[in-house]
């Protein structure tokens, strides 16, 4: 087909399009992740068993806090990177930034504490349940973002992908914050931040090859 | 482009006519730099209009376009380099012995190449082929230059040559 032919194909019907389209599109992939997540952590795992209790909510509600934190600017990067060239001008230190905070207060609180306290508390009896629920219940909504994010058009795959791993895992960790009962800050950094980073290392990996176009 | 968002059919092609015009060209010329065909540049060509087309709506109006046309020619090009670099493993027989029939002696040799056949030749039929066959003057001038006769200068030259294709001939057949 010779390429001026191929111009009057593409420009015969040509529809007005939206660009609004894809944020509108994303915040709806995070906002299905984020209740498919919840439905399944009340469903399959349960919420906390001292639910009925007020004071008892804020724990989950600070690790949920922390978690957005990270959620919602990468979120945004994540728009900017689906659109061509949009990986020039993302900063990685507003994300990490989190990570580094809450790994600082649990170097703080471990180090205020006896030495055998420090493994007693990150090999609690949640650690395992944790390390393996994060990551599985990330897995659906990685794929709800993976699957709006090939209807777009990013440039830098293994990034993209890491981003989308990385808001999957942190969903996921706003989901199983509800269930855990284990509200130490050394647990906190090293298990729920330990699968986020899993989540976005999976996502670099698999970007490439899930979302090309 | 942003009328083209908004539907407006004419705009849009003018602006793909214009597009292809300078994507051949950008294709054409980043596959010259790697050395591979530029009959390859229409196909990316057309296969970044099609990709400019079925993903117009990432284009925010208000961003500036033409990084965001290059961002696009730029991934597909890469992504063509990646998906072809296995195939270009199996060009027909036939092509590699034209790679070698196009390389002909002087461009095949590089100048410091030359230098150095020419350094084992004696010193008399070396700046006769020097002069003659690379500096180009004419037999006389090169006679007159190195106070030997013509028919000197011819000689030298001749077995010059002779004894330079005796000493390149071993390596081109093994090669």
């Amino acid at each position: 087909m010779r390429t001026d032919d191929l111009i009057e194909v593409l420009s015969a019907d040509l529809e007005p399009v939206d660009h609004r389209r894809i944020s509108r599109r994303l915040s709806f992939a995070i906002a299905a992740g984020v209740l498919a997540v919840v439905a399944i952590v009340f469903g399959v795992l349960g919420a906390r068993p001292d639910v009925a209790n007020t004071a008892s909510w804020v724990p989950p509600i600070v690790k949920i806090a922390a978690t957005a934190t990270i959620l919602v600017p990468a979120s945004i990067y994540l728009l900017k990177l689906s659109r061509p060239g949009g990986e020039h001008g993302i900063s990685l230190a507003l994300v990490l930034l989190p990570f580094a905070a809450v790994i600082t207060l649990a170097s703080l609180s471990i180090a205020a504490g006896p030495s055998e306290h420090a493994t007693l508390v990150l090999f609690s009896d949640e650690w395992i349940e944790c390390v393996v629920s994060i990551p599985l219940i990330a897995i659906v909504p990685f794929a709800a973002i993976t699957w709006v994010v090939r209807q777009m058009a990013p440039t830098d795959l293994a990034r993209t992908g890491a981003f989308v791993g990385l808001i999957a895992g942190c969903i996921s960790a706003i989901g199983y914050a509800l269930h855990c009962v284990d509200d130490s800050v050394p647990f906190f950094a090293v298990w729920y931040g330990g699968t986020i980073g899993l989540c976005t290392f999976a996502g670099w990996k698999l970007g490439p090859k899930l979302l090309r176009w | 482009m942003r009328a083209s968002l908004r539907g407006d059919a004419a705009a849009y092609r003018i602006l793909l006519g214009g597009l292809s015009a300078s994507l051949r060209a950008y294709f054409k010329r980043r596959l010259a730099r790697i050395g591979r065909s530029a009959s390859e540049a229409e196909d990316l060509t057309q296969e970044t209009l099609m990709a400019i087309h079925s993903r117009r709506h990432t284009y925010h109006p208000s961003a500036p376009f033409l990084p965001w046309v290059h961002a696009i020619a730029r991934y597909k090009l890469i992504d063509h380099l990646r998906r072809t670099r296995a195939s270009s493993m199996d060009v027909p027989i036939e092509n590699a012995e034209e790679l070698i029939a196009e390389s002909d002696y002087a461009a095949a040799e590089s100048a410091q190449d030359m230098q150095r056949l020419l350094g084992k030749l004696p010193g008399k039929m070396r700046s006769a082929i020097e002069a003659v066959k690379l500096e180009g003057l004419s037999v006389a001038e090169t006679a007159k230059r190195s106070g030997i006769s013509e028919s000197d200068v011819k000689i030298s030259v001749h077995r010059g040559l002779k004894q330079l294709t005796e000493s390149v001939a071993p390596k081109r057949r093994t090669s």
